[in-house]
């Protein structure tokens, strides 16, 4: 198991305090995971800027031992 | 080639073509799901694209991710613009904005909606 959703969470809380980070387990096999991440620092950003800010956060990981993260982003409604 | 030489040809690349897949395995037969999701996703608009496959070249395979600052394949490039990747690719199509993006950069495509 090359990394545990709540290792993923940890990473992302620890650069987005206010964020709501949701994980999903996609295949049971602690190797496929759904992030959804929603924090103000969003706010005014591109997709594109926003995914980095979380690729950024997890340290190199995503694209090495993270293969398989999908992500969705947001900045809070109100 | 050397690194140098990737990013001149990676930069002619996206810029000698209006629309550019970076991926893994080619349209006809991708080797990575998340690549063979954009393609889904470009066929089922009927854009035309240029499919480089990665893994013929470790050059490019590195190259690609340090051009655009972007970590995973694949990689789509409208215009010789970073578009996005397979999660950012497939939120822009259900959203309908990938569409709009095509429209306003004159690429031709089917404007069909989704309604799944």
């Amino acid at each position: 198991m090359p990394m545990d959703a709540n290792e993923i969470e940890r990473l992302i809380r620890a650069r987005f305090p206010d964020a709501t980070v949701a994980i999903r387990d996609l295949a049971g096999d602690g190797d496929h995971f759904a992030a959804h991440v929603v924090t103000r620092e969003f706010i005014g950003k591109t997709r594109v800027q926003q995914h980095k800010m979380v690729y950024d956060a997890l340290q190199g990981r995503m694209g090495g031992v993270l293969h398989a993260l999908a992500l969705t982003t947001a900045a809070p409604k109100d | 080639m050397s690194e140098q030489a990737v990013q001149d040809w990676i930069r002619k690349t996206v810029a000698a073509n209006d629309v550019v897949l970076f991926m893994k395995g080619t349209k006809d037969v991708p080797q990575c799901g998340f690549s063979a999701q954009v393609g889904q996703i470009l066929a089922h608009l009927d854009v035309a694209y240029k499919d480089v496959n990665v893994l013929e070249d470790m050059g490019i395979r590195e190259g690609i991710k340090s051009f655009s600052q972007w970590p995973t394949i694949p990689q789509l490039y409208v215009k010789g613009e970073f578009v996005g990747g397979c999660d950012i690719i497939r939120e822009m199509f259900q959203e309908g904005e990938l569409q709009s993006l095509l429209e306003e950069k004159g690429i031709g495509h089917r404007s069909a909606k989704m309604t799944a």
